[in-house]
């Protein structure tokens, strides 16, 4: 069993890699989400400066970056107008938006698929009513959902160190899984209907086997690869909305070095003192999502040549 | 067609409700005291947080509470605004509306005959080299999100060329912000509409050509293609009378899909443009704590986008005789 589990993930990783390979644009697209992931996992060893709020440097300072010569600089994306180094806070900015993203995606595929395996293999009226539940849901925009939801939670007043408080500070991750527990369900539950027919479920059916033994030992494994694909798909979406909630002001509170945040501190008037404060944060997040669209297209396309 | 009509119908109130339901909830269910924050937070003092409540009606049960409300709602009641004083809810969203409505209009009429145009040449091409060139341009410029996109187009194209020497000699002049009187009519607004109408057809630029590019790829498969071709009809004219024919019929559901991504989409181009539409009130309703605008918005855009998807659903069941009426 275990040895099995392990050689069929090797053969599912090796494919992977080969479909990649056959597509330079998805290659290219997981090679970097692999580099901002290595800035969030590392950014406080790699950036310059440790402390995003560092305001002893000189103010307006422009990027001294020289890509011809290969040469960084004192300040390479130049200071902003309070003096902070711009590229230590784009490095230190990869920590938060792949945090609340990767967690959203994580809680919502867990639960969603959960939710979803439930609905496919009870069917009956549970399903039914569930499934129009959430078909209704998804009719409402996504981005309109969670501005009203951001809305009414950042309003209410809570008790500082209540549970309330908590959930307030942690919102966007509440969002995204609000958000995408629906559709990771529907993907789920579909799937879920077409394997529950096979032969080895209706054997275990048969044996006597518990209905949790049923959905997870036997018929997860096969829903996996589909949830693969959804979770990729929810993960880039999820870097776009977090960018975008983050640049209207809904995400972290300044002075964090959220990118998004950065983007909205600097534009206006501000933009003509230090254009660089601006341009690096949007850079860094015009690519993140350009990688991930282009990783997940990759996933899709091996996962369904896969099968 | 009846029981689909019916079945549709009926679809359309249940999600009607349970939208209404969840928007009311949300608001009466949290933890928290929403007659509290409308009067003001922690200042308010217990005679006003008890007046409000009076006034809202939260001492009725929470059945007849939302049913109060749904009716205020749909009697065009929607409470006085908090955040802009002496406005009323309804006039407030009615105007902004009617921006909005404007700026999707112009939207989309930049981006449909575009993105159609664009998916077609892709579908025809198939993984030729137009094909590839679309499809790089519409994945990569397009899958920014908005407010990138929208920066680039206020920075770069409004300030940067559009003050050089050449733009002006040409007489091509974009103004870098919307932020225009909320009440100007459209001949006056227009001029602040193409910039952020374009960023919002970059949004639904991708999405409408690649639907296109595969229904045009789905239907030069098809038998009647073949025959039509071999019977030795120009193929100039099977393209034109019979492939985009039946690959743009598809066309009316896309429409309403991007009513409804145009929605979201447009709250962050407005913001970003600072033009006086919906999207930017729902913004500034949350940010001065107005939970009423916030809820009356939230309705009212629910109410927009069911309709559009109704409408667009029962108008393809109309026009294609074989579309499934499951």
């Amino acid at each position: 069993m275990k040895l099995e589990t392990i050689s069929r993930l090797y053969v599912a990783i090796k494919r992977t890699a080969r479909s990649q390979l056959r597509h330079p644009q998805s290659a290219a697209g997981t090679l970097l989400v692999a580099f901002f992931l290595i800035l969030a996992l590392f950014g406080p060893q790699l950036a310059p400066h440790r402390n995003p709020n560092d305001q002893s440097h000189d103010v307006r300072v422009p990027p001294t970056l020289d890509l011809g010569a290969l040469q960084l600089g004192e300040h390479p994306f130049g200071t902003d107008r309070l003096g902070r180094d711009v590229y230590s806070r784009v490095i230190l900015g990869a920590g938060s938006i792949f945090r609340i993203a990767g967690l959203g995606t994580l809680i919502s595929v867990i639960l969603g698929s959960a939710l979803g395996l439930f609905m496919g293999y009870q069917g009956g009226w549970v399903d039914e009513v569930i499934g129009r539940v959430i078909d209704a849901l998804l009719a409402i925009p996504a981005l309109l959902l969670a501005l009203v939801l951001i809305g009414i939670i950042r309003n209410l007043d809570f008790a500082a160190g209540s549970w309330q408080a908590a959930l307030a500070d942690n919102v966007i991750l509440l969002v995204i899984s609000v958000l995408y527990i629906p559709i990771v369900a529907r993907v789920a539950r579909s799937t879920t209907l077409d394997i529950k027919t096979r032969e080895f479920v209706e054997a275990a059916q048969i044996r006597g086997e518990s209905q949790f033994y049923i959905i997870f030992r036997e018929i997860l494994p096969s829903v996996i690869p589909s949830l693969v694909v959804e979770a990729s798909l929810r993960f880039s979406y999820a870097i776009f909305l977090v960018a975008s909630l983050g640049f209207l002001g809904f995400g972290a509170r300044p002075p964090s070095p959220d990118w998004g945040l950065m983007v909205n501190e600097n534009r206006g008037g501000f933009y003509q003192l230090t254009p660089w404060a601006l341009e690096f944060p949007a850079l860094a997040i015009a690519i993140l999502v350009i990688a991930v669209n282009l990783m997940s297209d990759g996933i899709r396309r091996a996962v369904q040549k896969g099968t | 067609m009846l029981q689909f009509l019916r079945r549709r119908f009926l679809f359309f109130f249940f999600t009607y409700l349970v939208s209404s339901l969840t928007i009311f909830f949300l608001l009466r269910v949290l933890p928290g005291d929403p007659a509290r924050v409308i009067a003001g937070g922690r200042e308010a003092t217990e005679a006003q947080v008890a007046e409000i409540r009076e006034e809202l009606g939260l001492n009725a049960s929470l059945p007849q509470q939302y049913l109060t409300w749904a009716a205020d709602f749909l009697r065009g009641e929607w409470g006085d605004t908090i955040a802009f004083r002496g406005a009323v809810n309804r006039d407030l969203i009615i105007e902004r509306s009617v921006n909005s409505a404007r700026l999707a209009l112009v939207a989309l009429l930049l981006s449909v005959p575009l993105s159609l145009a664009l998916g077609v040449i892709a579908g025809l091409f198939e993984n030729k080299l137009p094909d590839i060139l679309i499809s790089l341009l519409t994945l990569s410029v397009v899958s920014l999100p908005e407010f990138v996109t929208g920066l680039f187009l206020i920075n770069i194209v409004a300030l940067r060329w559009g003050r050089s020497e050449l733009a002006a000699s040409l007489g091509w002049w974009f103004p870098s912000s919307s932020a225009v009187p909320a009440n100007a009519s459209f001949a006056e607004m227009l001029p602040f509409l193409w910039l952020p109408a374009f960023a919002a057809t970059l949004v639904m630029l991708a999405y409408i050509s690649r639907l296109t590019r595969a229904g045009v790829i789905e239907e030069l498969k098809r038998d009647y293609v073949r025959t039509a071709a071999l019977k030795g009809i120009p193929w100039r004219t099977v393209i034109w009378r019979h492939v985009l024919r039946n690959a743009l019929l598809p066309t009316i559901t896309v429409i309403a899909i991007s009513i409804s991504w145009l929605v979201s989409g447009l709250v962050v181009i407005e913001y970003v443009f600072g033009f006086p539409g919906l999207g930017s009130l729902l913004i500034a309703a949350i940010e001065r704590r107005d939970l009423l605008l916030v809820q009356a918005i939230a309705m009212v855009t629910v109410t927009v986008i069911l309709f559009a998807n109704l409408f667009a659903d029962v108008a393809y069941a109309l026009l294609n005789p074989r579309v499934e009426l499951a």
